[in-house]
Order: structure tokens, then C-alpha cells, then sequence
């Protein structure tokens, strides 16, 4: 593949097999000799590296700014609270002001509307980035510190070091909330795993309404295909959703999941289809412009 | 002396509400006169820092002391930084625990005694 083009696995119910299918079919891509890239945007609990192993190069601070006051300065107007949505600056009385950095989204407006210049911007670290290398895939991976919610400004970090003319594979926290919006957003395709289940099926249909309200192309991967019900496949052939990948319900990937290891020496069948499947929308994608 | 004490309902017959910050109303009471007014709690539907918003709140109605269930930790602080007398753990009537502070049967609470987002199960 020879133009950039990124995919997000994501899923609306956790701990269906995002983690399981971006490792292997970047592990996949890699073995073919593909440019491709791994990013873990499942910042509060990445656990990619543990099938891909990957030997750390690059480590780098995440920082947001959050505000400091200076009390010198402070005329208690109150202006920093009343802008604040999120409670994190409060004016108590005279130039009493306090700051709760945890609830901070680092929008700046304190600091706008303060006509003394009293706030000025502190930093507050929210956690690091890691970058490495495993065999010839590029890694990157993102670690939210323990306590913190700055769940979308760290992925927003992890996604900056997206390369050019690389495929690159970001595994995308579950669940449809901010985070997700975030580890999806600007990606080109999107790969929504689900388990054939009534659970399954309905936070699927979750995740298909954001990433429609998002207009993101995307398709459905079944993982442990063959418990549960048909229901997955009737919505999905009714909503006209293709299905990318179907991953057999097999004890062989649980023991394999549960001691780090990559599952391509069973299922790299699945893999390739998988593969040729994102080839072949990447192609129709540049063959529109 | 004003206090507050955050309730269920919009009378002093009403239940304490356990939750500070995400309590329904906050009563304002003048403990002399036993006139009071009281004040619905936009912080119930906040996303995040409910229980500094509602500090917020008792203190610019004047309040000198909180009467409540449960305090978090930035309820707390703020609370503390207005130099407000906070009781917790307190429950059933208010005016039942408006009797028991005006009588002198209450202790203050010097550390909050739930973590945040308490309030946000109950």
C-alpha cells in the first residue's frame, strides 16, 4: 500500500476482539511487507503490546495546560468561574479562587476572561507516549495516568503520530462515548467488532449510530462466530452493512489470548481475507477522487 | 444564622438528601427565625463537578454551615475555602437536623466522607 489510509477498530461492547484483530492484522500487514503502523488508542488500559512486544524507542511526556492564579493579581471578579462548564475554577469571595485540575478540559476561557491577567497556563501531565518498533511494524502506544479523565486529549496526542503513506491500525477504546469519538474521528474506514449475541447486537447498533452520525464508512468483524444467534447477520444484512470477518468461536485463540501470542499460525486465513478486504475498499476509495 | 441543608423535597418536612452535590434542593434556613427559602439544584444534571457547583451555590446564598448525607472531596475543599461549618452523615427530617444543630448535637465533618461521584449512583 503505497497511500496513507487509516483504519479504526472499534466496538461498541467491550471485550469483544478489538485488541485480538488490530494486532493480527497489523502483524499480518507487517509480515507482507506492507508499510503499517499499530497505534493503541485504548489509553486507560493499552494492551496491544503485549501480543506485539514491541521494543520501546521514544517516550514522551503528555501534557495539557491547566490554569494557576495568582492572588496578587485577583480583583474576585468571578468571571473565571461563571465561564468554566466544568466547575474546575471557582471563585469563592474576595481573590479567594480555587482549581480543581481533574475536572479542567483546557479550553483557555479562565484565562480570556480574566481582565487582570491573574490566570496564566500551567502544565498538568496526563500521561506519556510510547513509541517502538516490533519486527518491521511501527508501534505507538498512549498511557493515561492512573486517576486521570483526560481519556480524548491523550488520544488526540497518540493520533499525531500517524505516518504518511502508511496503513495504520489504531485499536480503539470500547464503548461509544468521548473517547471513541476522538480515536475514530478523521480515520478512513472503520471496523466495528461484535459478538453474535443479543449484548453484542445491541451495542453494535450503538456503535453503527455514531459512527453514521460521524459518516465514516465502515463494516462489521464477528468474533466467536457460532455462539449465540443469527439476529448480527439479519441487521447486518438488512441494514446493508458488509461483514469484513468472521473469527470462529475457537478455544485454540483463548489459549493464545491468554498468554500473548498472535494467532496467526491458526487463522491467517482470516487474516489475508481480512487484508485483501481493506485493499480492496482503500482501492475504491482513491479510484472516487 | 443562615445554613443550608440539602433536601428531597421543598418543605422542611422533607428528607435530608443524602447527596450534596447532586441534591435535589438546597433549603436555606435562617436558624433564628425559621424562615426559609429554598433552591432547586441545577448541578443534578451536571456532567462533571457537581459538588464544587453546588458549593458554589450555598455559598453565594450566604450560608454559614451545610447540613447534608455526604460530602465528596471537591465539595469539601470548596466548602472549606468559604470557611463554612459542614456536618455529614446526617439523615431523616430537616427539620429534625435543623433541631439538632440548634441545639449544639452536631460535630463537624473535617475530611469529605465519600469519594466523588457518590452522588452519581444513588
Amino acid at each position: 500500500m503505497s497511500q496513507s489510509y487509516v483504519i479504526a477498530i472499534a466496538s461498541g461492547k467491550g471485550g469483544t476482539g478489538k485488541t485480538t484483530i488490530a494486532v493480527n492484522l497489523a502483524a499480518y500487514c507487517a509480515r507482507s511487507n506492507s508499510k503499517v503502523q499499530y497505534l493503541d488508542c485504548d489509553v486507560e488500559e493499552p494492551n496491544g503490546h503485549i501480543f506485539l512486544k514491541p521494543k520501546i524507542n521514544i517516550k514522551k511526556d503528555v501534557t495539557v495546560q491547566i490554569p494557576q492564579v495568582d492572588s496578587e493579581k485577583c480583583i474576585g471578579c468571578g468571571k473565571c468561574g461563571k465561564i468554566c462548564r466544568f466547575s474546575a475554577i471557582v471563585h469563592i469571595k474576595d481573590n479567594k479562587v480555587l482549581t480543581f485540575e481533574q475536572l479542567c478540559h483546557s479550553c483557555g476561557g479562565c484565562i480570556r476572561v480574566c481582565p487582570t491577567d491573574a490566570i496564566r497556563p500551567k502544565k498538568l501531565k496526563i500521561g506519556d507516549i510510547e513509541i517502538g518498533q516490533s519486527d518491521n511494524l511501527d508501534f505507538v502506544q498512549g498511557k493515561l495516568n492512573i486517576g486521570n479523565i483526560r481519556t480524548p486529549s491523550l488520544i488526540k496526542e497518540v493520533k499525531t503520530q500517524i505516518k504518511k503513506d502508511y496503513l495504520s491500525i489504531i485499536d480503539v477504546p470500547p464503548g461509544t462515548s468521548c473517547s471513541v469519538v476522538e480515536a475514530v474521528k478523521g480515520t478512513d474506514f472503520v471496523i466495528l467488532v461484535t459478538e453474535p449475541t443479543p449484548f453484542g447486537l445491541n451495542d453494535l447498533k450503538l456503535a453503527v449510530g455514531l459512527v453514521k452520525k460521524m459518516k465514516l464508512p465502515f463494516a462489521v468483524a464477528i468474533n466467536r462466530d457460532g455462539i449465540g444467534n443469527d439476529q448480527v447477520e439479519k441487521y447486518c444484512r438488512t441494514e446493508n452493512i458488509d461483514i469484513a470477518l468472521k473469527l470462529p468461536d475457537d478455544r485454540a485463540i483463548a489459549r493464545a489470548y491468554s498468554t500473548g501470542q498472535l494467532i496467526l499460525d491458526q487463522h491467517e486465513k482470516s487474516f489475508s481475507n481480512l487484508f485483501k478486504f481493506v485493499k480492496n475498499i482503500r482501492s475504491k476509495r482513491y479510484a472516487k477522487r | 444564622m443562615k445554613i443550608a441543608v440539602t433536601s428531597t423535597g421543598k418543605t422542611l418536612d422533607s428528607q435530608i438528601d443524602p447527596r450534596f452535590g447532586r441534591a435535589a434542593f438546597f433549603i436555606i434556613i435562617d436558624t433564628e427565625t425559621m424562615d426559609y427559602s429554598v433552591i432547586e439544584n441545577e448541578s443534578v444534571v451536571a456532567g462533571s463537578g457537581a459538588g464544587v457547583s453546588s458549593a458554589k451555590t450555598v455559598i453565594d446564598a450566604g450560608a454559614k454551615a451545610v447540613l447534608t448525607g455526604n460530602f465528596g472531596p471537591n465539595a469539601h475543599r470548596t466548602l472549606q475555602a468559604a470557611t463554612i461549618q459542614l456536618y455529614s452523615q446526617l439523615s431523616g427530617k430537616v427539620s429534625d437536623a435543623v433541631e439538632l444543630f440548634k441545639n449544639g448535637k452536631l460535630n463537624t465533618s473535617d475530611e469529605p466522607n465519600v469519594n466523588s461521584h457518590f452522588g452519581m449512583d444513588s
